[in-house]
């Protein structure tokens, strides 16, 4: 489906509807136009996920403080796994921030189509804004559980070094790779509702297959760029290195990753935008 | 520079049976079919004619087909049609919620799309929220918005509650602030499906004088809707549809002449039901024939309020009929039932049928104020439907001088003409 603003004369935007096929281009100027209509999703995601709850927004630290304190326990304490020299319950808060927003877009955009259904079969909107809305949703989240991670650096006596500049750039990274992984679930989930059962599975392998309870080090040397082939691996370590200054940036992972990413990314994109125009025949 | 505002050009959209509603596919399917298509397509090859066996042609529809037509700019432009003709799919294709899947339509100006009271609306967040959630959805900018905010909500009539959560909404006020947040989109293009169809009769008459100010301001308008008399107050021109073909464009009183006698085309009250358009494909055609005469023989076969109805309907069983039940419907052309006729009514059930019989239901006294009626009819078996047509007939009741002392009767005092009697006594302790 195409529409061009195209009329020389008076700047009337001419619609033109037709039949498309094979890829479609993105049509980003689109996305632009609905900006606000994103903006609107995002803020409908974070009013609703938090009304009628008693702790309201206190859940997005909540959550990742809890499960830092488990591992801290189970895995820092009892199992002694190492921590690059920083101190456990830091080392997996800080892991924790980038994961929750991951898990979050995954768990969000899986069923988002569907969930908004009714909206797909009775309304004209670029249909791209459904899966991006989870991300700028989840890093609200995101920057709310970092008020936490402030005072906990300072308990610990661990202060930012010039690698903090680097932060919006794993950050960026976060996103993307979020937001890849939740374009290919939501448009597969619509043809096909096995995805929305496998989510969940899906989560959970993937917080074994990164680095948030562990170090990267414990991969031996050689296997570093395969284990960065996991996005969030690069972006889990990225951020340890830019706001803890761990000794050194495992390069080769953080590589492997940004480009494993990118290319879920635009794969992800371009089949969103394919599968898009049967979305309201068949959801 | 050509004045058409909507282009359409053979436009058609193919639906897949069963593709449209919950059917979706698991990945098992998928890989099942990616592993036993190459042994049909061998098996093809062995020899079956060349007809592909996992796809036959009836797995297919043509919801809509080979459609071509002009819009001007500032044109109420009215689509009829029955349930199926292609409506809905054609204001989808437009609003750009579904693709063709043959020709195009070029629309020059935004498009404002209402085929849904209240899309979008999340009952957890309050009627401000939502009128900018909503607003959204269609299209506006928060700005635009801002500016008509108060409009809105003095025209969903919600001023007390508009920080309440929608959820605790009246489902009038539901509707209402929808409609009232859609009713004050400003594109140059609005496209409205059956909108009308929910609310009580006063909202309704709101939502017409509003829909009647949109149109008045030069905005081009295509307006779907069952209620003929909406259309024709609201569209000088209409588009009839049927079975997914553009049948006619011309003055809405033209297309709804024909669209009320349509195939049956018999203003003698004798209607052929066995290939009726409005038959659904469900049932056997059990019902072959409705005639609708009066008492009196009027010319043009016009009804008048105290004519008696006599309806006969015919009906041929491919097998015996226990406990049949029949019954008539009648419907003004807002779609409003008016009354029900059913055997089932009187106390001495009808006899079985087991061969053709004509069924006859005698109404003593029409008491119908004038305009145009409705008539639906069924055939059932104890509870079981045998047969059933909706709006499969017409009838039409003529104005006239009904109490015989010169006291006209108006449309607006409603559908039933009743007698009454009035005295005056002397009320001594008031």
């Amino acid at each position: 489906m195409k529409s061009t603003d195209s009329s020389p004369v008076f700047s009337i935007p001419v619609i033109r509807v037709q039949p498309s096929s094979g890829w479609v281009s993105l049509n980003l100027g689109a996305l632009w136009e609905y900006r606000e209509l994103l903006w609107f999703l995002v803020w409908r995601d974070l009013k609703v996920r938090y009304k009628q709850t008693v702790l309201g927004a206190a859940w997005a630290i909540l959550q990742p403080f809890l499960t830092m304190v488990v591992f801290s326990v189970f895995l820092g304490r009892l199992a002694n796994v190492p921590s690059d020299g920083i101190p456990y319950p830091l080392f997996a808060y800080c892991a924790l921030l980038p994961w929750q927003l991951f898990a979050h877009v995954l768990t969000q955009s899986a069923d988002s189509l569907v969930a908004d259904k009714q909206l797909i079969t009775k309304v004209y909107f670029p249909r791209l804004v459904i899966p991006i809305s989870p991300v700028f949703s989840g890093l609200i989240d995101l920057a709310i559980a970092f008020i936490l991670l402030l005072p906990m650096m300072f308990y610990y006596g661990v202060f930012p070094t010039s690698a903090i500049v680097a932060l919006p750039l794993f950050l960026l990274l976060a996103m993307a790779t979020a937001l890849a992984v939740g374009l290919w679930l939501s448009a597969l989930n619509v043809e096909y509702r096995d995805v929305r059962y496998t989510v969940p599975f899906l989560a959970q392998l993937w917080l074994f297959a990164t680095p948030v309870a562990y170090p990267s080090s414990l991969v031996p040397e050689k296997w570093q760029a395969l284990y960065g082939l996991n996005p969030m691996a690069g972006v889990v370590e990225g951020f340890r290195w830019a706001l803890l200054g761990t000794q050194s940036l495992p390069t080769p992972t953080i590589l492997a990753s940004s480009l494993a990413a990118l290319t879920i990314l635009v794969t992800g994109a371009f089949y969103f935008r394919r599968m898009e125009r049967t979305f309201a025949d068949v959801i | 520079m050509s004045e058409a505002i909507i282009r359409v050009e053979a436009l058609g959209k193919l639906y897949r049976i069963g593709a449209r509603q919950e059917r979706y596919y698991t990945l098992r399917d998928t890989l099942t079919e990616a592993l036993t298509r190459p042994f049909s397509k061998l098996s093809c090859l062995l020899g079956c004619n060349g007809v592909s066996p996992t796809i036959s042609e009836s797995a297919f529809i043509w919801a809509l087909r080979d459609v071509s037509f002009e819009i001007k700019r500032g044109e109420v432009t009215g689509i009829i049609g029955r349930n199926g003709a292609g409506k809905s799919t054609l204001l989808k294709i437009l609003s750009r919620i579904t693709e063709p899947t043959t020709g195009f339509a070029e629309l020059h100006g935004r498009v404002g799309s209402l085929l849904e009271v209240g899309t979008g609306f999340h009952p957890e967040l309050t009627g401000r929220e939502n009128i900018y959630l909503n607003g959204a959805f269609l299209g506006m900018k928060r700005a635009e918005i801002q500016r008509r905010f108060d409009e809105i909500v003095a025209f969903a009539e919600v001023e007390r509650f508009v920080d309440t959560p929608v959820k605790h909404y009246s489902s009038g006020m539901y509707v209402r602030l929808a409609f009232g947040v859609a009713a004050h989109l400003e594109p140059e293009i609005l496209l409205v499906d059956e909108v009308l169809a929910v609310g009580d009769a006063d909202f309704q008459k709101k939502c017409l004088g509003k829909m009647g100010d949109v149109a008045a301001a030069g905005r081009t308008v295509l307006f779907v809707s069952h209620n003929m008399s909406a259309i024709e107050q609201l569209c000088p021109r209409a588009l009839l549809f049927g079975h997914g073909h553009l049948v006619e464009q011309a003055t809405t009183t033209e297309v709804l002449k024909h669209y009320l006698s349509d195939a049956t085309a018999s203003p003698d009250g004798n209607f052929d039901l066995a290939e009726h358009p409005a038959r659904s494909r469900e049932h056997l055609p059990v019902i072959r024939h409705l005639t609708l005469r009066s008492s009196n023989i009027h010319p043009d076969h016009i009804f008048y309020p105290d004519d008696t109805l006599i309806a006969e309907v015919t009906v041929v069983p491919p097998k015996p009929i226990r406990d049949p039940r029949v019954a008539l419907a009648i419907e003004d052309c807002f779609g409003r039932r008016i009354m029900t006729l059913a055997s089932y009514f009187q106390s001495d059930r009808l006899p079985d049928i087991d061969s053709p019989r004509r069924i006859t239901c005698i109404l003593p006294r029409l008491n119908l104020g004038s305009g145009r009626y409705l008539v639906s009819l069924s055939v059932c078996s104890k509870y079981d439907v045998i047969d059933g047509l909706h709006n499969a007939a017409w009838f039409e009741v003529g104005w006239r001088n009904n109490y015989g002392n010169g006291e006209p009767y108006q449309p607006f005092y409603g559908p039933i003409i009743a007698q009454s009697t009035w005295t005056t006594q002397d009320a001594p302790f008031a």
